[in-house]
């Protein structure tokens, strides 16, 4: 039996429909990934499947309960990272683990050597008598995640969990990430990162302007909505709109975005071979796989990130 | 996890058995929600005690200095004595009542704005089975706890000072909180309906609690003003705790009905901001 189950799920804020009639379900144990830009509606869908944001329509249930009608007991399994750090700055790193695990009514006795062992977990042993204002933007996300863990919860959900972090802070998030789910934990994961979505999950959306665009993992969604390669060319700003009429036949399809013009492909090099013999020389040119990237580019004609 | 540690470490992480089922953590947290937040708040406020504590003892030294023995010495000599007392004696319960009420103006306003805006403090019980109402709730009793300290010691120092002459004075304790209560809980409300900077913080500083110090007979009885100007003291919580307080610590003389009055407007102004807080506490976390 699914863990999470949304039908027709439904947020609609005056004149906008930030969630529009989605439909998904999350098995137990699998990493499951919504894809999309920012303001796509995926904070909106996490939030009301903690009942902290109350649906305009359709059902959700979590382990078969509403949480719009059993907000406590539904967020009881669960462990939230919100997008936005919201740790209490005034207590100390270890505090803040025992104080948030009092909401869950859970005992002194089992916090104190459960928050040691969260603190090793996020590898912020030697920090815990820090007061929180002290610690990195790395820090306080691992911190963060070490909190939504505190009442050992089957389902994890995870608002954007590296945005604005460096990219080996970024690596070291995800390590963590990934061992819970070997250990079985449940993952729902936002992020508009198509490299993290690529890490982190075995199954996705890809959602934009409150809709499912398309559903699989990310092999399959690649293969169905891509080719296989991808020819990036550059020839500088003003000329590459220009060239668009010389290289459309190469490649199955193309792209044009303002800084450079994508070929796709299922053989890379034999395209920019067919470029070259034209007599057109590019800035820079570049062959790689094809990414959820363009999966996205694909669907919506939009890049991920603005 | 270290780099030597093994799954089966991080599988009792995740599942060490220790926790209770989900539906018993909900009831607890159904339960005992609004008391984990004031636990939190105390804890948090552990950080300023020495400070706190500080301000507690010399604020009422001040007030009784000044105007109790100055200010106190004067009137006496002048009129013999206000309300059948020495001026110190009419003075230092008002003053207990309003130094207290002061002290919710930095309380119930800016925390409530960092709570939902500055560093989002509420947003993270709320992800746990707490509700925000039990939040709104949590918010005041903090602060209400703090008040039973600050109305003890101001207390104490009445009696030192020979200015709380009835074994019933330590009734004005209780008292000074309720005062607290009745104009925190509706600050509180209006503090977290407020979506930007707060500058009306500024304001309510200005012209309600200043001139509640003022006017609400503090430093004279109500009835020495014009009657245009008594209007003030009569919806202001501050007279009604005031002359509560009174009653407690010199056997001020009122009669019944008025008596019962003040403790139906304090209770029903607590209440009600009680009531309208966690409204908007419920609907501005769950939008």
């Amino acid at each position: 039996m699914p863990v999470i189950v949304a039908r027709d799920l439904t947020k609609v804020y005056g004149d906008n429909r930030a969630v529009d009639g989605i439909d998904f379900e999350i098995a137990r144990g699998e990493s499951f990934g919504l894809l999309g830009p920012n303001g796509a509606g995926k904070s909106t869908t996490m939030r009301m499947i903690g009942g902290t944001l109350q649906r305009t329509g359709g059902s959700m249930l979590v382990a078969g309960l509403d949480p719009a009608e059993r907000g406590p007991e539904v967020r009881a399994h669960l462990g939230v990272v919100p997008q936005q750090d919201n740790l209490d700055e005034e207590l100390s790193v270890r505090d803040n683990l025992i104080m948030y695990g009092r909401y869950f009514g859970l005992p002194y006795s089992y916090l104190r050597a459960k928050a040691d062992e969260l603190l090793e977990f996020a590898q912020l042993t030697d920090r815990g008598k820090a007061k929180v204002g002290s610690l990195s933007g790395g820090m306080k996300r691992r911190l963060t995640i070490a909190r939504s863990l505190v009442n050992e919860p089957k389902v994890l959900l995870l608002d954007e969990p590296t945005t604005g972090l460096d990219p080996q802070a970024r690596h070291v998030l995800w390590d963590r990430l990934f061992r819970l789910k070997e250990v079985g934990v449940t993952l729902v994961v936002t992020t508009h990162f198509m490299d993290e979505a690529e890490q982190l999950c075995d199954r996705l959306v890809v959602i934009d302007r409150g809709r499912i665009m398309a559903e699989g993992t990310p092999r399959q969604l690649i293969r169905q909505h891509s080719t296989r390669e991808v020819l990036e060319l550059r020839f500088g700003a003003d000329r590459n709109a220009a060239v668009v009429a010389q290289v459309e036949d190469i490649g199955s399809r193309i792209e044009v975005l303002p800084d450079r013009v994508l070929i796709y492909t299922d053989d890379g090099e034999g395209a920019l071979e067919a470029v070259t013999t034209r007599g057109l020389s590019p800035v820079t040119s570049l062959v790689r796989r094809s990414s959820l990237e363009d999966v996205f580019l694909r669907l919506t004609g939009r890049s991920l990130i603005d | 996890m270290t780099e030597g540690s093994t799954i089966a470490d991080l599988g009792r992480l995740a599942a060490s058995g220790r926790v209770p089922p989900p539906e018993v953590m909900a009831r607890r947290a159904r339960r005992w929600g609004w008391w984990f937040f004031v636990e939190a708040w105390l804890l948090g406020a552990k950080a300023w005690a020495v400070s706190i504590l500080l301000y507690m003892v010399v604020t009422p030294l001040l007030y009784l200095t000044a105007l109790g023995l100055g200010l106190g010495t004067l009137v006496d000599r002048g009129a013999g004595s206000v309300d059948g007392v020495p001026y110190l004696v009419f003075v230092g319960p008002a003053l207990l009542v309003s130094t207290v009420v002061m002290s919710v103006g930095g309380e119930l306003t800016y925390p409530v704005m960092a709570g939902f805006k500055w560093q989002r403090l509420y947003y993270g019980p709320h992800a746990t089975p707490a509700t925000p109402e039990q939040i709104a709730v949590g918010q005041l009793l903090g602060v209400m706890i703090r008040f039973v300290v600050q109305a003890g010691i101001f207390w104490l120092l009445l009696v030192l000072f020979d200015a709380a002459p009835s074994g019933w004075s330590w009734l004005s304790v209780p008292v000074a909180v309720l005062t607290a209560a009745a104009f925190g809980a509706p600050l509180q409300a209006f503090a977290a309906s407020l979506e930007d900077e707060g500058y009306q913080f500024a304001f309510v500083q200005r012209f309600i609690i200043m001139p509640m110090f003022l006017f609400a007979g503090t430093f004279f009885p109500l009835s020495v003003m014009p009657v245009t100007l008594q209007w003030i003291g009569w919806v202001s919580p501050v007279w009604h705790g005031t002359q509560l307080a009174r009653q407690a610590t010199y056997g001020a003389a009122e009669p019944l009905w008025l008596t019962a009055v003040h403790v139906v407007v304090l209770a029903a102004m607590a209440l009600g901001g009680i009531l309208v807080g966690r409204r908007i506490y419920a609907r501005r976390l769950g939008s």
